[in-house]
């Protein structure tokens, strides 16, 4: 029983970490990120890349790939979010858009793959990520066997979840996010750069999603269409959370987790995926505004 | 302006008629210049296009290796690519162009086997011809498909009773994608594993893509099964292994055997995760002969990756292009149904070894072999079949070399009853 909650609190983990740069730029920001699933797959091509050409592994790969999918994340703020701000259908199609382009300079090699120049850790292959010995395997405690490397995402997950919390609502940046989620235009009367600030709120949720890739690449496969499918499981957590609320995704994470791993356990995974949307369902049918709304006025 | 009204309508008229008649014209013209067109279909985009592109390449390889030499009967093979976009339904409509506007007489094509039932009506309906390269789950017995990969006898019938009898391992834990392949093999197993003195505890599937595979793993870990047969398909395989050894669980205790896994994922999930498995494969890149070292390198060359790797449905896809070839040579025109006639018996010295088409299901007379994965990402063969086997498309169903169900007439439906 033991290790079905701990594959349960793994798959919470796994949702969480994934959902906590959406619960940024989506529950915070109100813009439909399609692409957040491609910022995760740039993350997982970071560190494919990085242990091609640097040498390095994948501890090495988290700073950088957090680095490079912010850098991406402002870009395409600057380009084309900061223009939709209040669209909601709007940023859907032009971030399903984004991904899309991402997605394919991936898979051609950023167009070189029409001149017959082949990147090493680019194209439409599987590609192969080296996870450190210390990360594979078992830990033996208290007579339990504890998986490294789902044991090693639950802590990064923490870590990020803290930071996250720590910004948002301890430091003078997270006051000025929190203002423009629940009014913009106030927020800007009182003096506030929202554009700036948005800026930057997108590039950290962005950069949080390149992490959730690093995580990802040690564990799943690396490939250029792996993004798509994991938000859908992100919006699920924000959508259910209640959007805005960090401790919503935190908490609704750690319960479809749990659920998942239960039912997968008596029963099997395609049944237990089943019963995951029939709770999310549930719940938006019940709260329309998700376990923890913002309660505006 | 020097074109005036006349001119532009004689020209237009020209043009048009031009337009109706080309494809006509083009064929049987091209056919006059030495040419003959010849289909390619595989995925270029989408997700299956991470192995159907090596498809891909091993047929065009084949084609400008044989126009090299001097073409067929003196006329080169002209190539038209066209992506199924890893779609059944564009598979479809790509076939039927294929088929219908280019006139080609043969079409090579097809990973998966839905992308092959997708076209399969094309070409009974215009008795064109497909030449199919993958390992399948057998159950189809069709005259305008030649089937160049393995059927379950060539990956089952010497893998169960190898499995129980050296390995000395009596309890399968059978896991697989959630599709037709998996299943049909994880029916032959059961009826090879009950045959030889086995059982299985559980049959478990997940769907087609899934890669959290920390339940399903514990469950494993949990059943009493001393053996895990592994019928799972393209990137979950990589997940898979990876959670296996990150359980705590070891090939040497608990192997997987499995009949898909190939050179392509060892390479991604990293060849320490599979270190000790088993596959069962007709053709591995490791196979120790200087042809297929040769076509190694060859490949290596033309898609100018030092580091690809081969495996069997891209040597397939290779030696079905000279099996034609031969076919072709043999047959008094280029036809689809005289080059369907002419492929029957077949046979050519292939990177794997001998391979020979039978002549009356259409499938390939191949060698199972038995792999066990080493450190460097590559297989050692442990296990071989002496000479080729004989393809039974529906052993599940109790066909054998000497009670066929498939024969040229066609499918025998009395005998699948019984």
């Amino acid at each position: 029983m033991l290790e079905v909650l701990f594959i349960g609190l793994s798959l919470g983990s796994i949702l969480l970490l994934v959902a906590l740069g959406l619960a940024i730029t989506y529950g915070a920001m109100g813009v439909i990120n399609m692409a957040h699933g491609e910022m995760v797959m740039v993350g997982a091509y970071v560190t494919v890349l990085s242990g091609l050409w640097l040498g390095t592994n994948i501890f090495v790969a988290i700073p950088l790939a957090f680095i490079v999918t912010a850098l991406l994340g402002l870009f395409i703020e600057r380009i084309v979010v900061r223009k939709l701000y209040g669209r909601l259908l709007d940023t859907l199609l032009a971030t399903w858009g984004v991904a899309i382009l991402i997605q394919q300079a991936v898979r051609l090699e950023f167009g070189l793959s029409f001149f017959g120049i082949h990147i090493q850790g680019l194209g439409p292959g599987l590609q192969n990520v080296d996870v450190p010995g210390i990360l594979q395997g078992t830990l033996h405690i208290a007579g339990a066997d504890i998986n490294r490397y789902r044991t090693f995402i639950i802590l990064v997950t923490a870590v990020l979840t803290l930071a996250t919390w720590f910004l948002l609502y301890r430091t003078v940046a997270g006051t000025q996010v929190r203002a423009i989620i629940r009014n913009p235009k106030m927020a800007a009367a009182c003096g506030i750069d929202v554009d700036r600030v948005n800026a930057l709120t997108f590039a950290f949720g962005s950069g949080l999603a390149g992490v959730a890739g690093v995580m990802m690449s040690g564990f799943k496969t690396v490939f250029p269409d792996m993004g798509t499918p994991m938000v859908v499981d992100g919006f699920m957590v924000v959508v259910m959370g209640g959007v805005g609320s960090l401790l919503g995704s935190v908490l609704s994470a750690g319960i479809l987790g749990e659920i998942n791993g239960v039912v997968a356990a008596g029963t099997n995974d395609i049944l237990a995926r089943a019963v995951v949307f029939g709770v999310v369902i549930a719940i938006i049918i019940l709260k329309p505004k998700g376990l923890f709304a913002l309660k505006g006025r | 302006m020097a074109v005036d009204r006349r001119k532009f309508l004689k020209g237009g008229a020209l043009a048009g008629g031009a337009l109706i008649t080309s494809p006509w014209v083009f064929s049987t013209g091209a056919h006059a210049a030495g040419e003959i067109k010849v289909g390619v279909l595989f995925s270029l985009t989408g997700g299956l296009s991470i192995v159907e592109k090596s498809l891909h390449d091993a047929t065009m390889m084949a084609i400008s290796e044989i126009n090299a030499a001097g073409g067929v009967k003196g006329m080169k093979i002209a190539a038209i690519a066209e992506d199924g976009a890893s779609d059944p339904k564009t598979y479809n409509e790509k076939a039927s162009k294929l088929v219908i506007q280019d006139r080609v007489p043969t079409v090579f094509g097809s990973y998966t086997s839905a992308s092959r039932k997708a076209v399969l009506p094309v070409f009974e309906k215009r008795n064109n011809l497909y030449f199919y390269p993958t390992y399948y789950e057998g159950f189809e017995c069709s005259k305008n498909v030649v089937y160049t990969g393995a059927v379950p006898n060539q990956q089952l019938s010497n893998f169960i009773p190898w499995i129980i009898k050296t390995l000395g391992k009596k309890k399968f834990f059978i896991v697989g994608s959630n599709y037709i392949y998996p299943r049909e093999m994880a029916k032959v197993s059961k009826i090879l594993i009950e045959k030889n003195g086995g059982e299985w505890v559980a049959d478990e599937y997940l769907e087609l893509g899934h890669s959290e595979w920390g339940s399903m793993v514990n469950k494993i870990k949990n059943s009493g099964c001393d053996v895990v047969l592994s019928n799972v398909v393209g990137d979950s395989v990589i997940a898979f292994y990876r959670e296996y050894k990150n359980q705590g669980l070891t090939h040497d205790k608990l192997p997987i055997c499995a009949t898909v896994t190939s050179e392509i994922e060892i390479a991604a999930m990293g060849a320490d995760y599979a270190v000790g498995s088993y596959t069962s494969f007709p053709y591995f890149q490791a196979i120790d002969t200087d042809r297929n070292k040769a076509f190694i390198e060859r490949y290596r060359a033309f898609v100018k990756d030092p580091k690809a790797v081969t495996h069997h449905a891209l040597e397939s896809s290779y030696f079905q292009v000279f099996l034609w070839k031969q076919a072709v040579e043999k047959a008094a025109e280029v036809t689809p149904i005289a080059i369907r006639e002419a492929v029957k018996g077949q046979e050519f010295d292939a990177p794997n070894g001998h391979v020979k088409i039978e002549a009356e299901n259409l499938h390939t007379y191949l060698t199972p072999r038995i792999a066990q994965w080493q450190p460097d990402g590559q297989g050692k063969i442990i296990d071989a079949y002496k000479e080729p086997v004989m393809p039974l498309p529906y052993v599940a169903y109790g066909e054998t070399p000497t009670n066929l169900f498939c024969t040229s007439k066609g499918l025998d439906a009395s005998k699948l009853k019984t």
